[in-house]
């Protein structure tokens, strides 16, 4: 039976974490983020917790980042191939079986599918909505394991017909609303949702698996107009399309390789969607540098703003300071909001465009951080500013599906590039980037 | 939307309100008699309507202007003046409560925001104002004024209170009125709108702003910051539709350290009065709730008033939603008739009207060939941090495959900006890709309305990034930031010959 408790990891300190090479810190903190996957797995029916607080669904964005950090597992020895081979068939099968109705508990209607769901059940809880992003993710995921799962035994072979079927029969075009972009949501009580996937964001991913797709694809159109809000900027002398999240700069990127090759907007900015996701860490690490709001720890190795967990809506008096702290919201660098908290999963996600920063960032954390040094955890937040228990200020409790995948991922990408390879290797991947106009570099291979 | 009757609607008892009727509708005023032909008439006293009659006056036209209520129109009655008056006070109250970052604070116990003498303030503001637009000073100044419904009777007349004016040319400046949201119960639970708010005398205690727009926000603002608990109701998932994201986003922030409370994608479904509050049922995509407040507040939008001015008689095409339709010369579909203003639903603001009336004067009566398209007019929401925006946006230059580059300058980078405690913001200037050509800009800043007149002027002036660099100024200045931004153009631009060749002279 699925059981969420976390395993408590091999002890470590901080004084070994400085001693430790690079190579090994990095292959500690993935592979911790790797376990994750497995723990909070629910091997009955594939779904992932959110996060190990207990009582908490599964989202299906971290089920389609499961889906991927299994075959990672597989190429790092953390876990056998018939072992990931069938946890992704018993998911494959349960999102194939499951309920696609306009109905309130149903688990998705037109392909798509709820963004939270009972770990057990897999029906809809918290009255979430259909979401298109989260629907993608999951989608890059299973795309992922049917490149990766190209053997020639039952379950390979299943798994490969399932991700075929899921995956084309999402009607993509239904969720355009009759406009030309894509509504972010649906819900069975309301309809759409008032906001659309226009402007530069992780929507990007959702946009390359919707064009690459067969009888429901979306035209070309919708991505020009998706990229009709876009805003080349210079922000501290850098040149970047601009989204103040750093998350929106590599959740697409943690499945697509984007160097060499470029869509018409990169190349009139002779720029890439990787090269611009080096330039976004840059100009986070730089806020951090300026920190106009005060706040402590703030510098060039403790930097990485982005949607995440909070201290909680309150407000005190620390220092001297007035000091307003959120809860869960979308934090950006430079235009905010900031209240000196810092997503480290984000910190990982900037290894494979900023190693030269990231890996004194990670290190850094570690040091700033004995919880985080001490068990290779990747919080979803940390707060200096906020008194914590301890001396190291406000710690998010438990983990994140969403921050353990990305680590997984962009780990491994800056190790050796697996995850990029294998999205390389599909054709939808392909299909949608060449007929969202990317070209150059290896789509030409 | 309908327009609903019950408003709020205080009592006008007070000297400087006596003062400021008397000059912009005085009770024992007469019409005079018309001239035989008039080279203009301006249909609507308005902040535009007047400044044409002054601009045709001064030139030697024979002007006449019919206004059917307030001279000054909503911007000095019921707008601009009116709320800027009342702002000027808020950011002073917030600055109090702030002031302790600046090694300055009193207690909170001590300190004390006197509504009603904001608002007496404000009343005076506006009478001494209203000496510009009074009918006596329009008057001695060779313009006929002229009280009461005005409206076509043909191509070329008009009527007002049974006289008839012939008029050579004619401008439409008749404004626009608040739109009423149809909510059920809105009118039996009774709302202020910018026609009423200003005459409140005393501070409604929780006050619930239905629309997100500039007037909702800059008055949210202002009520929160005069102790009102404030709650801001608006449609969209974020405020002032119309400007950037990261303004709007900043200024949301703004609000809700302020303390308001913050609804947005939210609809205000119904409303009912409770026995000592009035009850709004809020609904955000399936998510229901109910505010408790104890007065409303409209700010969701402005439709034209082109109702009742016989506009068909004198062929001029209009629609109810758009207002009269005018092309790039301010004509209408009758080539003897301009309109300016809120009344053309694209041209809104007074300042657009003010910039219109030069090409009004010069179009209708010189046969000029001014173009509305050819202007930079800014414009600024009036809250803490101000918005301000001149030109084109992002979206229309890519809307229109021009290749844009936004120069971006935040405020923390601003020496004057830190040394003020104001480092809110940014300064943002669009380029067009491969020029030094400025299409538009937009200022998210305490002083944001000050600050966009230096990109306007240049833009008016076709001064581009690389002469920009080159303006001087005081040290140190908030307005510096545009010469960042102008000096972080130059600095990655591509080199030119010029620079290679500065680099071989210093190599020698």
């Amino acid at each position: 039976m699925f059981n969420p408790a976390p395993t408590i990891p091999r002890p470590g300190s901080i004084a070994e974490t400085s001693l430790l090479s690079d190579e090994i810190l990095l292959d500690r903190f993935e592979e911790r983020a790797f376990r994750y996957f497995l723990e909070c797995a629910n091997r009955e029916n594939g779904l992932v917790a959110d996060t190990t607080r207990s009582h908490y669904p599964s989202s299906i964005a971290v089920v389609g980042f499961a889906l991927t950090c299994y075959l990672v597992g597989i190429e790092r020895g953390w876990m056998r191939r018939d072992e990931a081979a069938l946890l992704t068939l018993t998911a494959l099968r349960f999102f194939h079986g499951s309920e696609q109705s306009e109905q309130r508990n149903a688990t998705g209607y037109k392909g798509f599918y709820y963004h939270f769901l009972d770990i057990r059940t897999g029906r809809r809880v918290w009255q979430s909505e259909l979401s298109m992003i989260d629907s993608a993710l999951l989608m890059a995921g299973v795309l992922t394991a049917a490149t990766y799962f190209a053997g020639a035994s039952d379950t390979e072979s299943e798994i490969r017909d399932l991700a075929e079927t899921l995956y084309g029969r999402i009607d993509w075009r239904w969720a355009q609303n009759s406009g030309v972009t894509l509504t972010q949501g649906w819900k069975p009580e309301c309809g759409f949702l008032h906001y659309g996937w226009e402007g530069y964001s992780e929507g990007l991913i959702l946009y390359i698996l919707a064009l690459g797709s067969g009888p429901h694809a979306l035209a070309p159109e919708s991505y020009a107009a998706w990229k009709s809000t876009y805003q080349w900027e210079t922000i501290y002398g850098r040149d970047v399309l601009y989204a103040g999240p750093l998350f929106i700069h590599q959740f697409t990127q943690a499945w697509v390789d984007f160097r060499g090759i470029r869509d018409r907007f990169m190349r009139e900015k002779r720029s890439d969607y990787f090269e611009n996701s080096r330039t976004a860490a840059y100009i986070h690490r730089e806020y951090a540098i300026r920190n106009p709001g005060g706040y402590k720890g703030y510098g060039e190795n403790y930097w990485g703003f982005s949607a995440g967990e909070g201290p909680g809506v309150r407000t005190m008096t620390i220092d001297g300071a007035v000091r307003r702290f959120f809860n869960y919201v979308a934090r950006g660098a430079p235009f905010g909001p900031d209240d000196g908290t810092i997503h480290p999963s984000v910190i990982f996600g900037s290894l494979p465009f900023a190693p030269e920063i990231a890996l004194p960032a990670i290190r850094r954390v570690c040091e700033e951080d004995a919880r985080i040094g001490s068990d290779f955890r990747v919080p979803n937040g940390l707060n200096a500013t906020m008194p914590g228990d301890d001396e190291g200020g406000w710690i998010s409790e438990g983990m994140f599906g969403l921050d353990q995948g990305l680590a997984v991922l962009m780990i491994e990408n800056y190790r050796t590039g697996f995850p990029w390879n294998l999205t390389r290797e599909c054709r939808y991947f392909r299909n949608g980037l060449r007929r969202a106009g990317f070209s150059g570099g290896w789509l030409e291979r | 939307m309908t327009k609903a009757p019950a408003q709020v609607q205080e009592p006008i008892a007070n000297r400087e309100d006596e003062v400021w009727l008397d000059r912009v509708h005085p009770a024992d005023w007469k019409n005079p008699h018309p001239k035989d032909r008039y080279h203009l008439v301006v249909l609507g006293g308005g902040y535009g309507g007047i400044l044409t009659a002054l601009e045709a006056a001064r030139a030697g036209a024979s002007v006449a202007l019919v206004e059917r209520d307030l001279l000054g129109g909503t911007c000095l009655n019921a707008g601009c003046i009116s709320s800027k008056a009342l702002i000027r006070t808020s950011r002073l109250c917030g600055d109090i409560t702030n002031a302790w970052r600046f090694g300055a604070g009193m207690p909170e116990h001590e300190f004390h925001a006197d509504f009603g003498a904001a608002m007496e303030r404000m009343r005076h503001v506006r009478a001494r104002v209203s000496r510009r637009y009074s009918a006596s000073e329009l008057s001695e100044r060779g313009i006929d004024v002229f009280f009461g419904n005005g409206r076509f009777t043909g191509k070329s007349t008009l009527a007002v209170h049974g006289k008839e004016l012939r008029f050579k040319r004619a401008l439409i400046a008749t404004g626009a009125h608040q739109i009423i949201p149809d909510i059920p119960g809105l009118a039996e639970a009774g709302y202020l709108t910018n026609d009423s708010v200003f005459g409140l005398t005393k501070r409604p205690r929780r006050l619930l702003v239905i629309g997100g727009g500039p007037f909702g926000c800059e008055l949210a603002q202002a009520f929160q910051r005069f102790g009102s608990q404030v709650t801001i109701v608006q449609k969209d998932p974020f405020f002032l539709r119309q400007e950037e994201r990261d303004a709007a986003q900043i200024l949301s922030e703004a609000m809700a350290r302020d303390g308001i409370g913050i609804h947005l994608n939210t609809e205000a479904r119904s409303i009912r009065r409770g026995s000592n509050e009035i009850l709004a049922n809020l609904v955000t995509d399936d998510y229901e709730t109910t505010i408790a407040a104890d007065a409303i507040l409209i700010g969701v939008g402005r439709a034209p008033n082109v109702a009742g001015l016989g506009l068909e008689a004198a062929n001029v095409e209009y629609d109810a939603a758009n207002g009269i339709h005018i092309n790039d010369y301010l004509e209408t579909s009758n080539p003897r008739i301009f309109a300016a203003g809120d009344v053309c639903r694209e041209h809104r603001f007074a300042h657009i009207e003010g910039a219109s009336a030069h090409i009004v004067t010069r179009n209708a009566l010189f046969l000029g060939r001014q173009r509305l398209s050819a202007l930079s007019i800014p414009w600024c929401t009036f809250t803490d941090p101000e918005i301000a925006h001149v030109g084109m946006y992002v979206t229309e230059a890519r809307e229109k495959n021009i290749p844009v580059r936004t120069l971006t300058v935040l405020m923390h980078e601003v020496d004057r900006a830190i040394a003020d405690g104001e480092e809110e913001g940014f300064v943002k200037i669009h380029v067009r890709e491969g020029t030094d050509c400025i299409l538009g800009a937009t200022v998210a800043a305490r002083h944001a309305g000050e600050m966009i007149s230096d990109i306007s002027l240049a833009m008016s002036a076709g001064i581009g990034m690389r002469r920009l660099a080159c303006v001087s100024h005081p040290y140190p200045t908030q307005a510096a930031a545009i010469k960042v931004a102008a000096n972080r153009f130059v600095q990655t631009r591509k080199p030119s010959v010029r620079n290679w060749l500065e680099k071989l002279w210093l190599k020698l």
